[in-house]
């Protein structure tokens, strides 16, 4: 009893200001806690994403030390309108995205389904098929610009030796897109792979065992059983690799420069906002542009993680 | 012992108000300041990653014992030099004192954006042995604020041109443009393999080596008072005759080709001509990167109905930042890096320079092939003092302006791509009135 007392005395007797921030924090405890992960956020991302805000209804141009005047809405209107740039560039980043996800998707899941079962040299192939992955994109960039080189290299080469004509590649305004998802899904598919391999492990064994002695075929496994249990984690590759197309930057910037190419043919809403801010010093319409952009992204998001809810229900 | 919650959570409040004051106190400490190694001060040199750069950079240890002055030396490609000065300078940075920049691209957009310190006072007292009076070029650092920056780099364009080629064919080096086609059109013919013409094809890129063209035929980007002169027949005809080089006897990309890609096919062997400025002298010759460095002459641009009108320019200067802390040390390394004998002293190494005494010295051209020498000389007597539009905006400006080869490259109307980049450019003109 004694004790208690005792303890119960020190903790009065250091009734003072200390005491007192301890009993604040210890009632904003969750507050405290997450207090340094707050700050950070709002200070290295909420105040950013809202500057840019801001600067999207302004006229900032030169510099953004000089003098701007709101103008309302007139960037939003004349992106959508007379700028003969936006709606091409988001054309194409929708393309891009579209093409290259779908592709890795459906490679992904096949290399992952044929990886599943263990076999020889399992490990070795594992690796083989994840080296895309770790490569720096411009380095990768970089290799497949020499590969596509129309005049030297190896693309044309190739199709040499089968007598077909030689191909522009990233060069040829037509064909530089193509050629980009090209390199986009060769680097990337790795990943979807990965994801996939992960959630196959974790799938139970006996639903797929009751189909087979119910005498469903390999398809209609595939495609009743495993695909359905599989759709979480293919939703969270889309997810993924989504957002991450829609970013792409290094690889159309290093192969194809400012503003994707002589006929922007290459020009994504990235690449846009890049040229808009750095090229033409246009803060205020390149600001209107990542606006529109980060919309997009999040729509994009809501609509996979809709598709995600509706799954789990079913 | 275990901790109480109490004294857990005061723990924490601690850490994060450290990290608070961690924050603000971060953006404070880098600010120089007179008193650090030396006792002559600090300075912050930005630099682009250039042959100059690397002359000049063996020598700054010097300039340091000489001065006391602690040099911080900043590296940077082309690329990323331009984006971090729009970052930095943005933002009001005092850690780049010294810079140096592309005049021509952007003394008018930095200057009017109040970035760069006018030097005229500075250079009026820059002392008869400095002699700013012997620098050439001077129109093309200054604008509306004054002089802004001190020509250190010169360029010209000139014609590149296999010799064993035009022996080959019996030709001589062409004189003007309608002898260029023509013996392109001979040796593309005579040879497989090889392609009669390169120069830069991509958009943007190309402006500064047709500019040269566009000169010789009589026209220029717009009159200098506020008026686009890309629809005129002259330009017409000069964005015909490069269009149809490319076109007919150029290879096969040429839209995505800077100097990097188009002066890769010369080296390589696989061009006749071409056309870029003399400053890639050095990499033709160097066994290293090139096939053709014992095959290959350099010769004055071609000329045209108004003669041969290369741009004759100062592709890097170096300026000081409106918002440093070290101006009197900035001018110091500007006066000592831009004297006559550094200058000489960098020309030797074979990076021309923008001293007239200089050039008149036969020393400070020891490095260059006669043949070479002679070409700079004359060229920069008939040299026109722009490579691009004269503009704030000259990156918009570029893409308008580029537009039409690439129409025509495209196969689009040339009429019509003219038509709309004088639209285009004349409203750029009267916005920046």
């Amino acid at each position: 009893m004694a004790d208690t007392t005792v303890r119960q005395g020190s903790r009065a007797g250091g009734a003072g200001p200390l005491a007192g921030l301890s009993a604040w924090a210890n009632r904003n405890v969750k507050w405290v806690f997450t207090a340094p992960a707050l700050v950070f956020t709002v200070v290295m991302i909420s105040l950013p994403v809202v500057y840019t805000v801001v600067l999207s209804f302004t006229d900032a141009r030169g510099s953004i030390q000089r003098d701007f005047s709101f103008v309302g809405i007139d960037n939003y209107v004349e992106m959508l309108s007379t700028f003969d740039r936006f709606w091409p560039a988001v054309w194409r980043t929708v393309l891009f995205t579209g093409v290259a996800v779908t592709v890795q998707l459906v490679l992904g899941l096949a290399i992952a389904l044929l990886l599943r079962k263990p076999f020889k040299g399992q490990g070795f192939v594992r690796v083989v098929i994840l080296l895309p992955l770790v490569a720096t994109p411009v380095a990768v960039a970089m290799m497949w610009l020499l590969i596509f080189e129309p005049t030297i290299g190896f693309a044309n080469e190739f199709l040499g030796w089968f007598n077909l004509p030689a191909q522009g590649w990233i060069s040829d305004p037509d064909q530089a897109l193509p050629t980009l998802i090209f390199v986009d899904i060769w680097q990337w598919t790795p990943m979807v792979t990965l994801i996939l391999l992960a959630g196959l492990s974790t799938l139970p064994e006996e639903p797929e065992e009751a189909a087979r002695v119910d005498g469903a075929n390999a398809w209609q496994r595939l495609v009743h059983i495993t695909i359905p249990m599989l759709l979480p984690a293919i939703v969270a590759a889309v997810l993924i690799r989504s957002i991450d197309a829609l970013k792409t930057f290094d690889l159309l910037y290093a192969t194809k420069g400012r503003g994707g190419g002589s006929l922007n043919e290459a020009e994504t809403l990235n690449i846009l906002a890049y040229s808009l801010s750095f090229e033409y010093n246009d803060y205020g319409m390149a600001s209107a542009v990542l606006v529109v952009f980060f919309v997009i992204i999040v729509a994009a998001c809501l609509a996979l993680w809709q598709i995600q809810k509706a799954g789990r229900r079913t | 012992m275990r901790m109480t919650r109490p004294v857990l959570t005061a723990i924490a409040t601690a850490t994060a108000g450290a990290l608070l004051v961690g924050c603000g106190g971060g953006s404070g400490g880098g600010d120089g300041g007179a008193g650090a190694d030396g006792d002559g001060g600090q300075l912050f040199v930005t630099l682009a990653n250039h042959p100059w750069t690397n002359v000049v950079q063996d020598k700054i240890a010097d300039f340091e014992s000489e001065t006391g002055i602690d040099v911080e030396v900043t590296v940077l490609g082309e690329d990323q030099l331009s984006d971090q000065y729009n970052v930095k300078l943005n933002a009001g940075a005092t850690d780049v004192d010294v810079m140096m920049m592309r005049p021509l691209q952007e003394a008018k957009l930095f200057s009017s954006n109040g970035w760069l310190l006018p030097l005229d006072d500075l250079l009026a007292d820059g002392g008869d042995d400095w002699n700013w009076d012997d620098f050439q070029m001077q129109t093309s650092v200054t604008t509306e604020e004054g002089v802004v920056a001190v020509p250190i780099v010169t360029e010209q364009e000139v014609l590149y041109y296999r010799t064993d080629l035009l022996d080959a064919a019996g030709l001589e080096v062409p004189g003007t443009l309608e002898e260029l086609q023509q013996a392109a059109a001979t040796i593309q013919q005579q040879n497989e393999g090889v392609y009669g013409f390169v120069a830069r094809g991509q958009r943007a890129a190309l402006v500064t080596q047709f500019s040269s063209y566009l000169y010789a035929q009589g026209g220029d980007w717009d009159d200098g008072e506020g008026t686009a002169t890309i629809d005129t027949p002259e330009a017409r005809a000069a964005y015909e005759y490069y269009a149809s080089m490319l076109k007919d006897y150029g290879p096969p990309g040429v839209t995505n080709m800077s100097w990097k890609e188009a002066s890769a096919i010369f080296q390589q062997g696989q061009a006749a001509f071409y056309t870029d400025a003399s400053v890639f002298y050095n990499n033709m010759i160097d066994p290293e990167q090139s096939r053709i460095g014992d095959t290959f002459g350099v010769a004055q641009m071609p000329a045209g109905p108004e003669g041969s009108a290369p741009y004759s320019i100062p592709s890097w200067g170096l300026a000081v930042n409106q918002a440093s802390q070290n101006v009197d040390n900035a001018w110091r390394f500007i006066q000592w890096v831009t004297s006559p004998e550094m200058t000489k002293e960098i020309q030797v190494e074979g990076v021309a320079g923008a001293r007239t005494s200089v050039w008149e010295d036969p020393e400070g051209t020891s490095a260059f092939p006669e043949q070479l020498a002679e070409v700079i000389r004359t060229s920069m007597e008939d040299g026109v003092d722009h490579d691009r539009p004269v503009v704030v905006e000259v990156g918009r400006a570029r893409d308008i302006v580029g537009g039409p080869v690439i129409a025509y490259l495209d196969g689009q109307d040339l009429d019509a791509a003219l038509a709309d980049a004088q639209e285009q450019y004349q409203a750029l003109l009267d916005d920046e009135r």
